[in-house]
């Protein structure tokens, strides 16, 4: 929370450039979407994700539940308590659920077989409530730890290479009442949704981008994002119905996502508007 | 919802399948299948979107896979969508194509309905400026498909309703209706279809798309 007064300055150049876009629109369209990635970069300096890694770090070695136990032997991954470098390489397959899991999913799993958490309740709260909030800083700092680090997400197993493959499928999936896919938003480079601009999320840099970002604090709600949570907004908008959290489509989206940005710097938890 | 009786044929398969942890490569049905269940098992109900808005009609699961395929739907296959989905076009009651444009204009902006956050008849947007520049006025829209800024000038609509506009009135109309009867897999809802907008909705469009004083075509 340094300097959040800082923020008013790349706004009121974003006002400025709004107003440039009365003279030329086309050209000062994307003037005015450099300026939101401007206002974005500044505020970074003080993301408030900085309070829910905090959180999430001690959340990690609290003993809780009805096991009293901490998160510490959970197996992100990359082996029992390592941290990281585990954010860059979800989703993948672990052995001993026989699932290829999210950071989420995993995370149920560690709550549920170390701290004795019902993981089924978990996955039923509605987001920002309960033990929600729990896993708002968890996967802040876990996420955190990564930050700067590359996507390489594993595709040796065969249920890896599976899930790219429905992953890849649900992406360009067209249903509900508008027929929108994943694809129809994030299918082509250089697009925007009225103001807004999309990453394309077949490729890099778009892939890692988009999916890298993510959790991510959301100055407008005031809340820190999961990518489970970002996924769940997605499907709202596409008029889809309900997407089960930590659900196999969701993970198979990941996957896709994941491999896609390849290479790509996680920037995990960033800030968006 | 006429043609959401065609079910992916996957769907019908019983679910067995599961073939996770074997070392064989999976062939593309195989994973067309699992697809199938994975979504039905991951979503649910929420308020007015229940899971059949997931059963695909013809045109999407032709579309889905040549999208997934990354290659374009197959020409014949195309052309007979289109037909298909021009034959289902709902022309307007007593040929009154042209509705109110300022009223065309509020729906343009308006972004709204058929999320699980809406109520039933709640009335919904068309959601244009998510996706097309229409009018010189407003700056924040989308680019997902093309600008429809001059819409009706370019086309040389003097009068729309002349005889001389008249195809142009029509396929507009039709467009909006349907877009899949004009490109199988257009990106663009199909808004008089999918009963997203009603009639004297879809004429508040197309009046401010052909319309010389809306400001479309100013």
């Amino acid at each position: 929370m340094r300097r959040t007064t800082k923020g008013l300055v790349p706004l009121a150049a974003v006002a400025m450039l709004s107003l440039l876009g009365a003279v030329s629109p086309a050209a000062a369209q994307k003037s005015t979407a450099d300026g939101i990635a401007e206002y974005r970069e500044m505020l970074q300096d003080g993301n408030p994700a900085e309070l829910f890694e905090m959180k999430g770090e001690a959340l990690w070695k609290q003993k809780r539940g009805p096991r009293n136990a901490s998160m510490e032997r959970c197996d992100l991954g990359k082996g029992p308590g390592v941290v990281k470098g585990a954010f860059v390489e979800l989703p993948r397959y672990f052995a001993d659920t026989g699932k290829v899991q999210d950071l989420e999913s995993r995370l149920l799993t560690c709550m549920e077989t170390l701290q004795g958490l019902d993981a089924k309740q978990i996955a039923a709260t509605p987001f920002g409530k309960d033990e929600q909030k729990n896993m708002e800083g968890l996967v802040a700092w876990i996420s955190a730890e990564s930050k700067g680090m590359k996507f390489n997400l594993p595709q040796n197993h065969a249920q890896e290479k599976q899930m790219y493959e429905v992953g890849k499928r649900m992406f360009y999936l067209r249903g509900g009442p508008h027929d929108f896919a994943c694809a129809t938003c994030h299918g082509a480079d250089d697009k925007r949704i009225r103001l807004q601009d999309l990453p394309n999320l077949t490729k890099n840099p778009g892939a890692a981008a988009g999916f890298g970002a993510w959790p991510a604090y959301r100055v407008s709600s005031g809340e820190l994002w999961s990518m489970q949570r970002r996924l769940n907004d997605c499907f709202r908008q596409q008029r889809f119905p309900y997407p089960g959290y930590a659900s196999d489509a969701t993970i198979a989206l990941g996957v896709y996502m994941g491999v896609n940005g390849k290479g790509g710097e996680a920037t995990a938890p960033a800030i968006k508007r | 919802m006429t043609q959401r009786n065609h079910w992916l044929p996957v769907l019908g398969v019983a679910s067995s399948l599961i073939v996770l942890g074997c070392a064989s490569v999976d062939s593309a049905a195989d994973v067309d299948k699992l697809t199938q269940q994975i979504v039905t098992a991951s979503f649910r109900d929420q308020g007015i979107a229940k899971v059949d808005r997931l059963k695909q009609d013809e045109t999407n699961a032709a579309c889905s896979a040549a999208d997934a395929a990354g290659k374009p739907i197959d020409a014949k296959l195309g052309a007979k969508l289109e037909a298909d989905n021009l034959k289902s076009v709902q022309w307007p009651t007593a040929g009154k194509f042209l509705g109110d444009w300022k009223e065309g204009e509020k729906l343009a902006q308006n972004g709204r309905g058929m999320t699980w956050t809406d109520k039933p008849g709640d009335a919904n947007g068309g959601n244009c400026y998510n996706c097309h520049q229409i009018s010189k006025q407003e700056i924040s829209f989308g680019t997902l498909g093309p600008s429809l800024y001059n819409y009706g000038k370019i086309r040389g609509i003097v009068d729309p309703n002349s005889p001389e506009a008249k195809a142009i009135v029509e396929y507009t109309w039709g467009k909006i209706w349907n877009a899949k009867a004009y490109n199988a897999c257009s990106g663009m809802p199909r808004f008089g279809h999918e009963k997203i907008l009603t009639e004297r909705q879809v004429q508040d469009l197309v009046a401010l798309l052909v319309d010389p004083n809306s400001p479309v075509n100013k």
